[in-house]
């Protein structure tokens, strides 16, 4: 069965079995946007965190089917993303990835938190950011870097 | 690169890590003048120490010298240094060529990392594991690049008609400042090429004062393609025509197929081939490491294989492992209690007439669970085989074995197997393990086209190797002093086959072995059929919450501060040789090292003040010495009434040595180490129940949150040691620092792992 969406701003059509076929797998395998990871499957990781008109969920649990008409983003868009890319530019200032392999679903998800509130304090960033689990425990950094990014004027961010 | 032509080389020897094994570290420099007008520097073993190397490592990883730089320097200036080493989340990517970079003396924003192939003849040793990078590498590659930087420095002198010593260089230039000439690497490299090689045991080495690429904090060369996403990780791999697998194997360990449904399987959507693998077939030792039974199921998306799975419907011959769990092994080891040790690790003096004479007795029985490793990128290999010939990508911690075992489990020559090593999403052990790469060789071989397997969050906690659980019945003697006079442990662990399990041992020479006088170690061991292995600080990662935590029980009993009594105990500094009997600077341990840390860490921590801290609040400290490196750590934290456990915060003192190579991955790794400790002494067990794993996800294995995580300051002590390494150390005493500060916060005792909040309710 066919499906049409949008991802990262262009309408791509993919031919799948299965309706349920969870987005993370349709982007992983069919658009090879291999950005968003698998951890768990069961949407308790966040590592396959993407967008919906630019609300986090979890990939590995949004079946294909089941997203209309509605603007998936993911990390390989980020850098397009003016939050996005202060957070990517803070990440990489101050060096937060270990094995590097949640940081994609912790930038999605910090996305979302800063795009609704530009200066979160820390309890605001761990409720936020509780759902992405990092193995390699760089959460001092995770903290810290959306502190920084929150610093970043958006203009200066975007301006490349 | 062009065509090579090898212009020199001289055998070297070169000065190394100390090695117990006493392999050969005779190392070649190969300088080569590349096609283009380049360089080639490339430091190899030869063929004699890289048996000795593999002998070494037949018993346990990383023993050996290893040596592999290669280095090219393009006449443009570019430097592009390989790096040999898998990347598990180390930083090791980025600190080897670090040190290679600053003594070749260029600017670090001209040098290019290239991660190398897995190629044991260019490269030497590569693993990732032990937190061996570090004094392995360090020593050897600073004189790789000063031996390049010698000949290009010759270079530019001839083409001057100078001598050397009036040359100097800076960030990629060779200058000679009488005559005001200058000139670039890039320009000398090709003429660098014919100079004489220099000897790397006796080459000048920088001056660590002036060193401007080590000591800086350097961000990982991969940090911009993780945080936009580009494929890196080894499930990231795409190779054309491929097709996805999954793999179930039998529940219960070593259990094997009778039947299954396969023709139903076979007609699900997207489904291409469904077959029973035999690992009688491949794997006729039975080693766990090696091919298991299981049925895979290989289809168009990793998906369609995945949803298939849930249909089939596989009959199992469980064999003997069904009878074994968790809760018969707790009964065995209070049974095996009651007995005598069924041997000795070590007996100092007369523990049992100590023991009578003492002023007080303190006695405990401690316990820890089975971990999984649980690295949140999941097992997976990619690989084609064709003709004969297999290759794989693989994010894998050690890629050697990972090619003799497939090499073994098709039946080819290793020769015919290429692994490509991929960036792995965490490893803590696990991929020391390469039994996912037979499982996608066979699989590749047996359906003739690329396969890419992916096991689930399932397969992959259920089928790990894990730190063996362990039990410690204990006993200490005080005077009436308070001194520890007497000290034995019974060690009730696990044996495979006759010896002892992986990772299952414990070390004659673990503290407090000679600093008291009358003290015994006994062990008793269970057979067990569930697989172990190393997780990240291997035995110390059990062994320091045992013994720091006792520690603090005696200390409590003998009315001294926890601070104190340890300082005491460690006495005066001196040398206690490690439990070879052969001295070796980095394996003995040194009690003033230990001292030291211990002391900063109380100031850092304010210790002095614990106990003004209010109600339901404490402190605690441990210290541990492991991978070479001496730490000593306190934590806070907070028990509220309902027994759930707030961290507070965390001080940590390490000394590794004379230089923090790469400042900003030394510190993520120690506060990375830390709170991997606390979460899996909060929220981390692997239970058998009837043989298999009853855990299946994050649920019910919880790794640490970021609500839960508390700051981490980590602070480092430069002494005049060599360096060491930072992927394990940190780790072991985070857990008992923990325990005893719950124990200042309530009065109760952690003896068991993982912690029972439940037990911790007002």
């Amino acid at each position: 069965m066919a499906y049409t969406i949008e991802v990262n701003g262009v309408k791509r059509t993919v031919n799948v079995d299965d309706g349920d076929m969870p987005l993370l797998w349709v982007l992983r395998d069919e658009l090879d946007l291999k950005g968003s990871k698998y951890g768990c499957g069961v949407g308790i990781c966040g590592a396959c965190t993407v967008h919906l008109d630019g609300a986090a969920v979890r990939s590995c649990l949004t079946a294909i089917s089941t997203i209309g008409a509605a603007a998936v983003a993911t990390i390989e868009a980020m850098a397009a993303n003016p939050v996005g890319r202060k957070l990517q530019a803070a990440w990489m200032e101050l060096d937060v990835p270990q094995c590097g392999y949640c940081q994609a679903g912790q930038i999605m998800t910090a996305t979302e938190l800063l795009s609704n509130n530009p200066n979160p304090s820390d309890a605001e960033i761990d409720a936020a950011m509780t759902g992405n689990v990092c193995r390699c425990c760089t959460y001092s950094r995770i903290r810290a870097a959306i502190k920084k990014a929150a610093l970043i004027p958006t203009d200066a961010a975007t301006a490349r | 690169m062009g065509i090579l032509t090898t212009v020199k080389s001289a055998e070297l020897r070169t000065a190394g890590v100390s090695s117990a094994t006493g392999a050969s570290r005779r190392a070649f420099l190969k300088a080569t003048a590349t096609a283009g007008g380049g360089l080639l520097l490339q430091a190899v073993l030869p063929p004699l120490a890289r048996i000795a190397m593999a002998d070494a490592l037949a018993s346990s990883v990383g023993e050996a010298s290893s040596l592999g730089a290669f280095i090219r320097i393009a006449p443009n200036g570019i430097v592009t240094i390989m790096a040999k080493n898998p990347e598990i989340g180390q930083g090791i990517k980025t600190m080897l060529p670090m040190v290679i970079a600053e003594e070749l003396d260029v600017d670090w924003e001209n040098v290019q990392i290239e991660q190398a192939p897995f190629d044991a003849a260019k490269y030497g040793l590569q693993f990732a594991g032990g937190s061996r990078a570090t004094p392995l590498n360090y020593d050897p590659l600073r004189r790789v690049g000063a031996a390049g930087r010698q000949m290009l420095v010759a270079a530019a002198a001839q083409s001057w008609n100078v001598t050397p010593s009036e040359c100097s260089t800076e960030a990629g230039i060779v200058h000679h400042l009488k005559s005001g000439r200058s000139l670039a690497y890039g320009a000398l490299a090709s003429k660098a090429a014919g100079m004489s090689v220099p000897d790397l045991a006796t080459v000048t080495l920088k001056d660590p004062k002036s060193f401007k690429i080590i000591g800086r904090r350097i961000p990982g060369v991969d940090n911009a393609h993780v945080v936009t996403g580009q494929p890196l990780f080894g499930i990231d791999v795409t190779v054309p025509g491929m097709l996805y697998a999954v793999f179930q194997k039998c529940p219960v360990f070593g259990g094997k197929v009778v039947r299954a449904n396969i023709d139903a399987v076979k007609k699900l959507p997207g489904v291409r081939h469904v077959f029973i693998v035999k690992a009688s077939e491949a794997n006729r030792s039975g080693d766990p490491q090696g091919l298991n039974d299981g049925v895979a199921i290989v289809a168009k998306s990793w998906w369609a294989a995945s949803r298939a799975r849930e249909k089939l419907e596989v009959t199992w011959d469980e064999g003997p492992t069904a009878a074994q769990s968790s809760e018969g092994f707790a009964q065995s080891a209070a049974r095996l209690a009651q007995q005598a040790p069924a041997s000795y690790l070590r007996r100092d003096g007369d523990v049992a007439s100590s023991l009578k004479g003492a002023a007080h007795v303190v006695e405990a029985a401690y316990s820890y669970p089975f971990l999984a490793h649980i690295s949140l990128e999941p097992q997976n290999c990619t690989a084609q085989y064709q003709d004969g010939k297999v290759v794989l990508w693989a994010p894998t911690q050690y890629p050697g074995p990972g090619a003799k075992l497939v090499a073994a489990t098709l039946g080819i020559v290793e020769s015919d197997v290429t692994v490509n090593m991929t960036r792995a999403g965490g490893g803590f052990g696990r991929r020391l393990r390469n039994d996912f790469m037979a499982e996608a060789a066979w699989m590749s071989r047996q359906v003739a086209a690329p396969v890419k397997l992916v096991w689930n969050r399932a397969d992959d906690i259920q089928h790990d190797f894990y730190r063996p659980a362990g039990f410690h019945f204990l006993k200490g003697g005080l005077d009436n002093q308070g001194r520890l006079v007497a000290f034995s442990d019974h060690f009730v662990t696990f044996g495979q086959g006759g010896k002892l399990a992986d990772s299952a041992a414990m070390d004659a020479n673990e503290f407090p072995a000679q600093l008291v006088p009358d003290l015994e170690y006994g062990q008793s061991v269970m057979e067990l059929g569930v697989p172990t292995g190393p997780l990240r600080a291997p035995r110390s990662n059990a062994l320091g919450f045992v013994f720091q935590s006792f520690i603090d029980e005696l200390a409590h009993q003998a009315g001294e501060d926890p601070m104190d009594f340890r300082l005491a105990l460690l006495g005066e500094p001196r040398v206690l040789v490690n439990s070879t009997g052969k001295p070796d600077a980095l394996r003995d341990f040194n009690t003033g090292r230990m001292r030291d840390v211990l002391r900063r860490v109380a100031e850092i921590s304010r210790w002095s003040q614990h106990h003004t801290l209010p109600k339901g609040t404490g402190k605690g400290v441990a210290f541990y010495f492991s991978h070479f490196g001496y730490f000593a750590e306190v934590v806070q934290a907070t028990v509220a009434a309902s027994g759930d456990i707030k961290l507070d915060r965390v001080w940590i003192v390490g000394d590794v040595g004379s230089q923090i190579i790469n400042p900003s991955g030394a510190e993520n790794q120690v506060q990375g180490a830390a709170l991997d400790g606390l979460g899996a002494a909060l929220g981390q067990a692997i239970t058998i129940d009837r043989g298999r794993v009853v855990q299946a996800n994050f649920d019910s294995v919880k790794p640490l949150r970021i609500d839960q995580a508390p700051p981490v300051e980590v602070e480092f002590l430069i002494t005049d040691h060599q360096p060491t390494g930072l992927g394990e150390p940190a780790l072991p005493p985070v857990i008992p620092a923990l325990c005893n500060a719950i124990f200042a916060a309530t009065g109760k005792r952690i003896r068991n792992l993982p912690i029972d909040t439940d037990g911790l309710k007002a």
